[in-house]
């Protein structure tokens, strides 16, 4: 089998052993995910100003960073496939950044 | 011959090199893949750039939310507060615990347990239909309340509060028409990811009547794995939606 | 056996050669056979013949477009028809032809065999993706039958979400679903060049041809599905009334722009990267050399894949995006043209001291390389604020996207087709009518474009049926060049189609060119590789084919 002829890392991606994470895993994350969710709600009812929507914001990123690592295997899966998530984000915050930049610099008035 | 490529090194291609894996050739092997964890990981690949697809999808959503939340404040905190946080906490639960299962779901099956398998697929599904249960008591209160954008949105209960018996504040009525803007994004977004729930569900359906033949609990565990992680990306869009639109603004003045 | 000196073409014995008695084309019998299939060669085959059909379609539009165009008055038809005319000229060429144009044919039928494997890596959903393109096509054409779409192929809110009573939905939803058709296409291509390469293909030993489709399917999958969401809305806003682009309601209807923009942008990159990709291959075998800074080539092709996500607005300097914005906006598109010109040059590098010879699939390649480079420096010119102001809504922008999606893209698709055609079907195409048909285009298209230029800065706008007097000498020169035009591409659809039953055999390797896919025979068999290759050597190796040429001829004798 030509498989063992691999300098590219094509057939076997950094011989990774297949990881099988575990329901003790899964359930702290499980539990977490309640946590935060708690916690953003009762964050809601508390007058931080500004920070309001950025600490909404965090805890609703820090528990799909928690669903993608775990619940999704991407800690233990190849270089390529965190990659992949790292690029979507990306793009994703191309989207967002450049065109706020449209609305953001228009209330700065003409030249 | 004019097919074969001359292999250079032919040593390697016939020495004996110790197996570490026992590669066992299952009956959905593709014959275009040369191992099963080459197709294996190349469907997850794939899966994770039709995610990709997805975020990129939503964005354009997110994006509109951005721009509108900033252009309209006062008009989605009056429209933010007219979703129920009980229900939204409660769906957000739900959603969570519903993504938990299938997790486990993967589990089962990378460990060959067809009826814990089963049992996760049902839960996983059983809590996927209560989201969407609860999903249809809160939009049918908004089609009640005439809240749904179009000819028949009605801005009274934001211009004049009082009159409906509520205690918030008053806004202006051009702010109140902006209300519609909200509300617009609010079913779009929702709808369109209660529309992925659905069609996930859909898939849940076969992937059950498949395991329930012991299909993925003799070592091929792709399918299982790779709608897991559909699943699990339909409830980060969800963990998303519920901050930005059920809990703007809800501190007392 | 040697090549003599005005060309490479080495055809075996025609005496006594035969195509192979089992290849992909015979394998299986039926037509069920090939509306299942999942051969990544059948169904680029597929693909060929439908885009074909839709090209015809979106050229016969061309054609009554520059027929109105002949006198300054309205008088051929009327307004909105002229407005019809023009939009599904647009929606057809750029979503049912150029997109899909050389990744779905050549891209399909060529990435598994230059990379040494047997099929892409997920066959049924390449099967799907063309499915989904005719699905796409079919609502596209009922929106034509049932009366047509005048809003441009743009979607411009709120002309389309409010001003118009045709087909808007329709068309809106055929293009979504060919989206879907294309990021399919994408995902199947990059999850193949990451995890299915032979052994000993390298990234950096892959041909050129691959690079480009990678960079042009990164852009599908991460831009396509914003046109999507852009189109549901416009959908979801003429139908239910959400408004999400609509001024009363509180909305922007620049928002549509910019989502609508941030794919359609890197969609011309699409549309031209896996044409560059063709450009490299036939430059580089009708040189007999290799490409010259193969690196370079390589990560300018995804470089322009990275920038292009980075300029959209430059469509929309004048549309009320703020002047800060469309400054940054500007410079970046400086800054993307870059990595073209970076291949212009290396192809250019390329033919310096190589043995330069001029069959048909090199003469659409200088047809390319000239074209494109005017083409794409009238784009430069765009990107500059001040010029921009002027030209924009006018026929300049007309002539600068047909020369780099007719004068570039559309050479390299023929140059390909070409090039690859007696290794997809056994056959060679006849050279004099194909040289006559290469420079007949070329002229035609000259004459079509060039006069566009001078008419967009005398100030002709776009997307008008009448125009002022003093523009019809330009105008007419356009049509005529359009005629000429149209028979240029009339006469492959002709010679290609009689090639295959009456065209010489072509044998493995008629080209004498490296890659894989001269390595075996031609048509190739449905599983490709009798043996999968070990690849040791590296792209472009002359030295190393002619070596294998020599063993060959020594065994023999």
């Amino acid at each position: 089998m030509s498989e063992h002829q691999d300098p590219s890392n094509v057939t076997n991606p950094e011989h990774s052993e297949h990881h099988i994470v575990t329901p003790k895993v899964y359930a702290i994350v499980f539990v977490t995910l309640l946590f935060f969710t708690w916690l953003t709600v009762k964050a809601a009812f508390v007058n931080l100003g500004i920070l309001n929507p950025v600490i909404a914001l965090a805890i609703a990123s820090t528990k799909a960073v928690v669903v993608i690592l775990f619940f999704m295997h991407v800690k233990f899966q190849s270089k390529l496939i965190k990659m992949t998530v790292g690029a979507g984000f990306f793009t994703f915050l191309v989207l967002i950044t450049m065109t706020l930049s449209d609305y953001i610099s228009r209330a700065w008035g003409l030249w | 011959m004019d097919n074969t490529i001359v292999a250079t090194n032919p040593s390697t291609t016939e020495a004996a090199v110790a197996e570490e894996h026992a590669h066992i050739s299952l009956p959905q092997h593709r014959h275009h893949f040369e191992t099963e964890e080459q197709q294996r990981e190349a469907g997850t690949f794939g899966m994770w750039l039709f995610l990709l697809t997805e975020i990129m999808f939503f964005g354009g959503m997110f994006f509109a939310y951005l721009l509108y939340r900033n252009w309209y404040y006062d008009a989605f905190v009056v429209g933010s507060n007219q979703l129920s946080i009980p229900l939204g906490g409660t769906n957000t639960a739900v959603l969570i615990t519903s993504g938990f299962f299938m997790a486990l779901a993967v589990w089962a099956a990378e460990v060959r347990k067809r009826a814990l398998l089963m049992l996760f697929l049902v839960l996983t599904t059983v809590f996927g239909f209560v989201f969407l249960g609860i999903k249809y008591v809160e939009y049918h209160e908004k089609w009640e309340l005439h809240h749904i954008p179009g000819a028949h949105f009605d801005v009274s209960q934001f211009v004049n509060p009082k009159a409906y018996g509520l205690k918030e504040e008053p806004i202006a009525p051009d702010m109140a028409q902006k209300v519609q803007i909200y509300f617009s994004l609010y079913f779009a977004m929702t709808g369109m990811h209660a529309l992925h729930m659905i069609i996930g569900v859909g898939i849940l359906f076969w992937l059950m009547w498949r395991a329930q033949r012991g299909d993925f609990t003799s070592g091929y565990v792709a399918p299982i794995e790779n709608f897991a992680l559909y699943w699990h990306f339909v409830d980060i869009v969800w963990l998303f939606l519920f901050p930005l639109l059920y809990l703007i603004n809800r501190h007392p003045m | 056996m040697s090549a003599t000196s005005s060309t490479i073409l080495n055809l075996p014995d025609q005496r006594t050669a035969s195509l192979p008695k089992r290849s992909y084309l015979n394998n299986e019998d039926g037509l069920m056979s090939w509306l299942l299939t999942g051969d990544h060669k059948r169904i680029a085959i597929l693909y060929l013949i439908s885009i074909t059909l839709f090209f015809f379609i979106g050229g016969a539009f061309a054609g009554l477009i520059r027929l109105e165009l002949l006198t300054p008055q309205p008088d051929l038809v009327a307004s909105d028809t002229y407005n019809k005319l023009f939009s599904m000229h647009g929606i057809i060429m750029v979503f049912f032809f150029l997109v899909p144009s050389v990744p779905a044919t050549l891209g399909n039928f060529l990435i598994p065999i230059m990379l040494g494997t047997k099929d892409l890596a997920f066959p049924k959903v390449n099967l799907l993706s063309w499915y989904l393109y005719w699905i796409g096509g079919i609502f596209t054409l009922t929106a034509l039958v049932l009366g047509g779409v005048d809003t441009g192929w743009t979607f411009t809110t709120p002309l389309s979400t409010h001003y118009l009573n045709t087909h808007v939905v329709t068309a809106a939803m055929g293009v979504f679903i060919a989206g879907f058709s294309s990021i399919f296409t994408g995902l199947n291509f990059i999850v193949t060049i990451h995890r299915m390469r032979a052994p000993g293909m390298t990234w950096f030993r892959m041909p050129l041809f691959v690079w480009s489709h990678y960079a042009a399917s990164i852009l599908m999958v991460l831009g396509t599905p914003v046109l999507a969401i852009t189109l549901v809305l416009v959908a979801l806003e003429r139908t239910i009334g959400i408004g999400v682009f609509d001024p009363t309601k509180g909305g922007d209807p620049l928002l549509f722009q910019h989502l609508f923009w941030f794919y359609s942008h890197p969609a011309v990159y699409i549309m031209i990267l896996p044409g560059m990709g063709v450009i490299s291959e036939v430059v580089s075998t009708f040189s007999r050399k290799r490409v010259f800074g193969y690196t370079a080539v390589a990560f300018s092709s995804v470089a322009i894949a990275l920038f292009g996500f980075f300029v959209w607005a430059h469509h929309m300097f004048i549309m009320g995006v703020s002047n800060y914005s469309a400054l940054v906006f500007s410079l970046l598109t400086m800054l993307v043209a870059v990595p073209s010109a970076i291949k212009i040059f290396n192809w250019s590098f390329t033919l310096q001291k190589g043995s330069i010879t001029f069959e048909t699939p090199m003469l659409y390649a200088f047809g390319f390389m000239g074209l494109f480079t005017i083409g794409g420096m009238t784009g430069v010119f765009l990107g500059a604020l001040g010029m921009d102001i002027h030209l924009t809504e006018t026929y300049f922008i007309v002539a600068h996207f047909h020369f780099v999606m007719v004068g570039g893209m559309l050479m390299a698709f023929l140059s390909g087709i070409h090039f690859w055609w007696p290794k997809m079907t056994g056959r060679m195409y006849p050279e004099s009518l194909s040289k006559l048909a290469a420079v007949t285009t070329f002229i035609g298209f000259n004459l079509t474009f060039l006069p566009q230029f001078i008419l967009g800065y005398l100030g002709m706008p776009r997307r008008y049926h009448a125009y002022p007097p003093e523009f019809q000498v330009l105008n007419v020169l356009s049509t005529a060049g359009a005629t000429v035009l149209g028979v240029g591409y009339m006469l492959p659809l002709l010679y290609l189609a009689w090639s295959l039953k009456y065209g010489a055999i072509a044998g493995n390797n008629p080209w004498q060119a490296t890659g894989l896919e001269w390595q075996i025979q031609s048509p190739p068999l449905t599983e490709n590789f009798i043996e999968i290759p070990i690849v040791d050597y590296e792209a472009y190796d002359y030295e190393w084919l002619a070596k294998k040429m020599e063993q060959e001829v020594t065994t023999v004798g």
